[in-house]
């Protein structure tokens, strides 16, 4: 069995463990008071902890800006769900060769210049009071349809840019294994290159993810009810500023699990680098 | 209206290469290569690094464009612009030097997915052939292994099996046995060696010198991307005429790949 002096190393190894937790554990605590002792004995925090914290606000805002986050979370699942759709559609036009699809390479990055470029607010602003004005027949102009569709065309941009990165990374012998077979570009692309690629940018793809789950909350600019307009709403009828604290501690509550799973993902795809 | 002219008609002289010229902006890779490959027969590619024997394989599976001449597969000139790539390319397999698996498969699914998709298989008949091939090259036991499960050696004999599934009508292979470890390079050169033994027409670039000999029914030496000197093994590889393949294998000797 083990050695005295393997007994002996184990031993002094875990005391080493043992004082390194202490250590957090009592920094943790010291630096959480005193940040906390420094805010409460600001001159203003009286009226600070009675116009942003005050419970009872906070719990009668709370049914209201939850059914907004409701609202926050269909539109999160749709706006994604069509992201990755055109974001990958995109990514795959800018890999075509040949003349003959000039244009649509022209067309795709064209697209990403734009919808990268401009500032999300302007372009809700744009497409949500610019598209009804319109008057066409048979558009919708509910506001949380065209916020939706907005966010769709804004993130595509990154998320396309996103795949690209992950189709570029997978390596060109790949490609000449695939097309050495016999296989045709696109064959090689949907069987060969893009599981690899989307395999690598998962984790950069979680990321713009979260970024999503807050950016949802802008179409409330438009006037949809989401979780920030309810809280808007909520704090002008009590002249009290909790119910964005609530609203805000939602979003955080809502990016925590898909942060966590950021994090999983990325170790996943360092350990599957490293050949495990 | 011109008739369109028959595709691969002559089955005997399976390659045929006429003035192959290959440039990389400046450098001259290929510098007019003459080159044939009969059925049946195993033709190997000699030479030092930067010789230019892989490039002319990655020519002849058309993986990159010659700038001058004819590359003839089975009678087709093959280098012509006005061509598809695809239909010559399903008629050869290449192995590479770096065995280039399809990592998010595993070894039956790298060995199966060309004769699915691009041969028209079914699942069932695909499968079958490649278990049938990986029994060949004795991996068996794993079909259902992802390639970084796999040592070099073996990876090189999925991708053997791989090649071999689309039942070409040419194999090359890229130096197959240059990433592996001294110990794996015998495992390789085996299967290789069953193979040249029975019907395929091979063409090969190899550092293995001993090997070369033993299953070659033609050595052709490259230098700076000439035809320097070429004929039966024994020939080249022990009584060579030209002095440039004499340093060339002295070179060999010395570093031990000689056998």
């Amino acid at each position: 069995m083990t050695s005295a002096l393997a007994r002996e190393r184990l031993a002094y190894r875990r005391s080493r463990a043992r004082r390194s937790t202490a250590v957090a554990v009592v920094s943790t605590v010291v630096f959480a008071v005193a940040v906390g002792y420094g805010i409460t004995h600001t001159p203003g925090w009286p009226r600070v902890q009675e116009t942003f914290f005050s419970p009872a606000v906070a719990w009668q805002s709370l049914p209201s800006v939850l059914e907004g986050l409701w609202l926050n979370i269909r539109v999160l699942v749709v706006a994604e769900i069509g992201i990755l759709v055109l974001g990958l559609a995109i990514a795959s036009l800018r890999t075509l060769r040949g003349p003959v699809f000039f244009p649509l390479r022209a067309l795709a990055t064209g697209y990403v210049d734009l919808f990268r470029g401009v500032p999300l607010l302007i372009a809700l602003y744009l497409i949500g009071f610019g598209v009804p004005a319109l008057r066409l027949q048979g558009v919708p102009t509910d506001v949380a349809v065209l916020g939706t569709a907005t966010l769709i065309l804004i993130y595509s941009a990154y998320v396309a840019e996103v795949f690209r990165a992950g189709i570029e990374s997978v390596h060109p012998s790949q490609r000449a294994a695939a097309r050495s077979l016999g296989l045709s570009h696109r064959q090689s692309m949907r069987l060969v290159i893009l599981p690899q690629a989307v395999r690598r940018v998962l984790p950069p793809l979680l990321n713009d993810f979260v970024a999503l789950q807050k950016d949802v909350g802008l179409i409330s600019v438009l006037g949809a009810v989401d979780a920030i307009r309810a809280a808007q709403i909520e704090a002008a009828r009590t002249f009290n500023f909790t119910p964005y604290v609530v609203a805000g501690l939602l979003f955080v509550l809502l990016a925590i699990p898909t942060g966590r799973i950021a994090d999983a993902a990325a170790a996943r795809a360092t350990r599957r680098q490293e050949g495990a | 209206m011109r008739k369109k002219p028959e595709l691969f008609p002559n089955s005997e002289k399976v390659l045929e290469l006429r003035g192959v010229h290959k440039r990389y902006g400046e450098a001259t890779v290929l510098d007019g290569i003459d080159l044939r490959v009969d059925e049946g027969q195993v033709v190997t590619l000699i030479g030092a690094s930067g010789s230019g024997k892989s490039t002319l394989l990655r020519c002849v599976n058309l993986l990159e464009t010659v700038d001058d001449g004819e590359i003839l597969l089975e009678g087709t000139d093959i280098a012509d612009p006005r061509l598809k790539p695809g239909p010559a390319q399903q008629r050869m397999a290449i192995v590479f030097q770096s065995f280039n698996l399809f990592p998010h498969m595993t070894a039956l699914q790298n060995v199966t997915l060309a004769p699915r998709v691009v041969h028209g298989l079914s699942a069932k008949e695909a499968t079958e052939r490649a278990h049938e091939l990986l029994h060949r090259v004795g991996l068996d036991a794993f079909a259902g292994a992802y390639p970084d499960r796999l040592s070099g050696g073996q990876q090189q004999r999925v991708a053997i099996a791989r090649a071999l599934a689309v039942q070409p009508r040419l194999l090359l292979l890229d130096e197959i046995t240059s990433a592996l470890d001294p110990e794996l390079v015998g495992e390789v050169l085996a299967i290789v060696r069953e193979l040249a033994r029975g019907s395929s027409t091979i063409l090969m670039a190899t550092h293995e010198m001993g090997f070369a000999r033993q299953v070659s029914d033609h050595v052709v030496f490259l230098d700076g991307g000439r035809v320097c000197e070429d004929g039966p093994p024994e020939r080249v590889l022990h009584d060579p005429t030209e002095d440039r393949t004499r340093q060339f294998l002295a070179r060999v000797i010395a570093a031990g790949r000689l056998s």
